[in-house]
């Protein structure tokens, strides 16, 4: 009884005063000022690259092959004396960019199709066994096909990941969908006559909005990873331009004598990642306490 | 039960061809000729056309498309480009590895994620449960061929304990074996087990605040007594579910480890096929991991029914 | 209900200064307070209250069954010669399902949905009662017979979703039965239930009760099941005890206000089922409990000090006790120790 009095009076609050709960529990969540923390200093440093990075990360110096960690080079430097820390740097710049862009990707289209398969009960049966067959296929391995398929470049890494990271997308946002489609508002909205396309886009999409963010945040954690393993092996972004992946795999071959040309990196996207996932676990635990911890 | 079987294998068919579908459309997605992306600029129109035809791609599509079913459904993968030999023989030479690979990760991931994502569901809020959940996260975040090199540095190189990489099959040397396959098995647990870690901790949690959970209780049956044969076969649903979702997850980190520690499995030969434009080889083995995923999903909705007696009949 | 209290007899579960409270320990708040009363061997006590009362609490903290949220802050209870109390958690669990047992108000989600109804009966029978698996299945047998279901040896066989709301509570009856305890403690049994079911389970209840000897707490928010089973009957009213007294009492000489409330507000034999939500205003909520008596409120002959004092469970006759000053002409008897105004 004392329950339901709550509710009802915590659904007619004022908007605004939801929103100031909503972000006084976002700011106060660990997950979220940890992971958010780590996500904003490693922007920056990508964003001020060039201000922060003390050396080109293209210059090489082959009088300084291979040294280890020092006062000059933090990192040390690679086999063509090339600072790491440099290199690190920008190569955060380029994965972030990466991952940036195919969370936007992800989201357009994990969107659409999604929340066509979710309003469109004639749709949803097709649309979703299509998801169903792609998701099929090891998502890092669709990758590493089309990536290789369409040719090295920084869009065509990016329109790999995304076409792996999409199906998986679509039905989460389907599934809020389905559950905010059927909400009493969304009829009202029906029945004063909105058309289709705004019921869908206004109501239901603007409702089934926390899980998606939540997923894309894991989307983004992703999209470092497998840009990584995209890199690593070779299908990856060209080089010379830095990424996380390709500094690895250039420090493969030195991996006894010079470890810190591959530890450096690898630390770098485990920490950019754990980022994400901080991040991640932190919204879901705000905006959507009911989602399982699957991404 | 039986009508629950055959159910699930029907709804089967429909994914199962759009997969294949779609391995088969796979290579319209190369800009321009595949056979003249295959050959290098040096090839002559002749040998160009002698690779089109081949690949059977100067019929039109409808047809290319009857005879790519015709020769799949009858098991023939077709002649892989570079090795000059059955598509289907070489997948089938390289799947054990793979499988046992993903395999034993899966065994391992399951068995060690159950067992510490119920230590942290037990111990909810406590320090147990926050250690156990920061490692799985950790997990989740580290870069799996990079863990892999790591682990090579280490082990084998500084230590010397294990191969740094290489395969001794199992029918030959079974120490050799396990030796082989230790550290990628290890490399592909650590990057899974959070999944299901995570997964099962907020499955029993919310399994132990079931009222059938204090029956038992109730019951005086011995606290781990009512976690093991209460609690944890209704928490089994929800991880099967995960161990599904992740099954592709552990297909496609095989590939990468497998690259990293020089295991001939599927996922090298896929990788060698893809970078060297192989396509019959890369259509068979995508087509034969989607299919090993289906069968894990498939394999998965039959446990669901015999864990739980309402899926069963419902 | 005929029965005489059998208060000579020396008292099987005795509570005495029970507390229990939620929350961190600088901000804890009150959820059970100060209750003490006593059951005799084979007796039937009712515990009446609202939701919110506290009476599911009491019931979880006999059985030691409290969420990890919710403390026992202070008091004893003791079963026989044993301070249940002072045991480890180890030692408490060890007593339930032998000499306790306890049956829920939800019976659909109260059995597990994986397991065999057998096998959910037999467990206690194997594990507390070290009978062999054929000793155990026989006994199952048994107990369904009891219970009243109809073709036993199959119905072991059967999953919960299988069976009706009704059959389901009379199979968490067979396995409090199993336990052969000397106290079945019944939250509500009967409340998610049909009407035509809540008689039969009524019934059922009452005449393994005296067949068996048990003493039976039931708790309930229904007068009605109260004037049919019990013998002695304890009103709670916000986590304290309002008044306890024989049955008979309760019924034609209520003293607490809000016991004789309680009693103005039972509906029509018809529908019996609706809650009691006549009275005006509400329980006051555990994070924001008034000083003083708790009904002072709600309560039609309240004065300014009910607002200020909160009167412990005094006797106004021998198996009579009530927690109001109204009785007593607003004064506490002298002796009485005072729970001040907090």
């Amino acid at each position: 009884m004392a329950d339901g009095r709550l509710n009802a009076v915590e659904g007619l609050a004022p908007h605004a005063n939801r929103l100031r709960t909503l972000l006084v529990r976002l700011v106060a969540n660990r997950s979220i000022a940890l992971g958010g923390g780590l996500v904003a200093i490693i922007t920056l440093l990508a964003v001020f690259a060039p201000l922060v990075a003390p050396y080109d990360p293209l210059e090489s110096n082959f009088r300084a092959r291979l040294l280890p960690p020092s006062a000059e080079h933090w990192f040390g430097t690679d086999h063509f004396g090339r600072d790491v820390l440099s290199r690190v740097i920008y190569g955060g710049r380029l994965s972030l960019e990466i991952g940036f862009l195919v969370v936007l990707a992800t989201g357009i289209f994990g969107t659409l199709i999604g929340g066509c398969a979710g309003y469109f009960r004639a749709l949803d049966n097709p649309v979703m066994r299509l998801m169903d067959a792609w998701m099929a296929f090891p998502a890092i391995l669709l990758a590493i096909a089309v990536s290789a398929t369409l040719g090295a470049s920084v869009t065509n890494v990016v329109i790999a990941l995304s076409l792996a990271t999409t199906p998986h997308t679509a039905r989460i946002v389907r599934a809020s969908v389905l559950v905010v489609r059927e909400m009493e508002y969304v009829e009202a909205a029906r029945a004063l006559g909105a058309r289709d396309m705004r019921i869908l886009f206004v109501h239901v999409l603007l409702n089934s909005i926390a899980p998606l963010i939540v997923r894309l945040t894991y989307v983004f954690a992703i999209a470092i990873l497998a840009e990584a393993v995209l890199s690593y092996i070779g299908v990856g972004p060209p080089p010379p331009a830095p990424s996380f992946g390709n500094i690895i795999a250039n420090g493969r071959d030195f991996m006894v004598e010079a470890p810190w040309v591959t530890i450096f990196p690898g630390v770098a996207i485990f920490v950019v990642v754990l980022g994400l996932n901080l991040l991640g676990d932190g919204l879901r635990d705000v905006l959507d306490p009911r989602m399982r911890v699957e991404r | 039960m039986l009508s629950f079987v055959l159910r699930r294998l029907l709804s089967s068919i429909p994914v199962l061809i759009l997969v294949s579908l779609m391995t088969f459309a796979l290579i319209w997605l190369v800009p321009g000729d595949p056979a003249s992306v295959f050959l290098d600029a040096s090839a002559t129109p002749e040998q160009i056309e002698n690779l089109r035809r081949q690949l059977g791609l100067d019929q039109p599509i409808w047809s290319q498309m009857l005879s790519w079913y015709e020769r799949v459904l009858s098991g023939d993968l077709g002649q892989s480009i570079l090795l000059r030999r059955s598509v289907a023989d070489a997948i089938l030479e390289r799947l054990p590895i793979t499988l046992s690979l993903a395999a034993l990760a899966l065994f391992f991931a399951v068995l060690f994620g159950i067992l510490l994502g119920s230590l942290a569901a037990v111990n909810h809020q406590r320090w147990g449960d926050q250690s156990i959940m920061a490692i799985a996260l950790l997990g989740l975040s580290i870069p799996d061929f990079w863990l892999g090199l790591v682990l090579i540095v280490v082990f084998a190189v500084q230590l010397g304990w294990l191969p740094s990489g290489g395969y001794v099959p199992i029918t030959e040397d079974f120490v050799g074996w396990a030796r082989s396959m230790a550290l990628p098995a290890f490399t592909l647990t650590v990057t899974q087990i959070g999944f299901i870690a995570r997964m099962t901790r907020s499955a029993m949690l919310d399994v132990l605040r079931q009222d059938y959970v204090r029956t038992a209780d109730a019951k005086g049956l011995s606290h781990s007594f009512v976690v093991l044969r209460h609690a944890l076969p209704n928490a089994l649903v929800p991880i099967l579910t995960v161990t599904g979702v992740i099954a592709g997850g552990l297909l496609g980190g095989a590939v990468v480890v497998e690259q990293v520690f020089f295991l001939p499995g599927l996922g090298r030969l896929i990788i060698g096929a893809i970078l060297s434009r192989d396509f019959p080889v890369i259509q068979g083995g995508l087509l034969m991991l989607a299919v090993i995923y289906l069968v894990i999903n498939l394999i998965v909705d039959l446990l669901y029914a015999l864990i739980d007696p309402r899926v069963r009949y419902g | 209900m005929t029965g005489v209290p059998l208060s000579q007899k020396p008292p099987l579960l005795t509570v005495e200064a029970l507390s229990t409270a939620t929350g961190p320990a600088r901000r804890r708040l009150t959820i059970l307070e100060d209750v003490s009363f006593t059951v005799s061997p084979g007796e039937v006590i009712g515990i009446v209250g609202e939701s919110g009362s506290g009476k599911s609490m009491l019931a979880l903290t006999l059985m030691n069954l409290l969420p990890r949220s919710i403390v026992r802050t202070a008091g004893t209870v003791r079963l026989g010669e044993t301070v249940l109390t002072n045991l480890s958690n180890k030692a408490w669990r060890d007593r339930r399902g032998r000499d306790m047992a306890m049956i829920f108000q939800e019976p659909m989600t109260s059995l597990n949905p994986v397991m065999r109804i057998g096998q959910q009966i037999e467990e206690v029978l194997v594990r507390r009662r070290r009978m062999t698996g054929r000793e155990a299945n026989r006994e199952a047998v048994r107990l369904l017979e009891r219970v009243e279901i109809s073709s036993p040896a199959e119905r072991l066989r059967a999953y919960p979703h299988e069976l009706s709301g009704g059959m389901r509570q009379r199979v968490m009856i067979a396995i409090a039965l199993a336990a052969n305890a000397r106290i079945l403690i019944a939250d509500e049994p009967t409340t998610a239930l049909d009407v035509t079911i809540q008689a039969q389970i009524l019934d059922l209840l009452r005449q393994l009760q005296a067949d068996m000897g048990m003493a039976l707490i039931l708790i309930t928010h229904d007068l009605g099941v109260v004037a049919e089973m019990a013998h002695r009957v304890m009103v709670l009213y916000a986590g304290r005890v309002a008044e306890l007294a024989p049955v008979d009492s309760i019924f034609d000489d209520p003293r607490h206000p809000y016991t004789k409330a309680l009693l103005a507000s039972i509906p029509t034999i018809e529908s019996r089922r609706e809650r009691l939500t006549t009275i005006d205003g509400s329980v006051p909520t555990v994070g924001a409990m008034p000083p003083g008596c708790r009904f002072a409120s709600r309560c039609p002959v309240a004065r300014a000090v009910c607002k200020t004092l909160a009167p412990p469970v005094m006797p106004i006759a021998e198996d009579h006790g009530v927690a109001c000053m109204e009785p007593f002409g607003y004064a506490l008897p002298s002796s009485a120790d005072l729970p001040g105004a907090a």
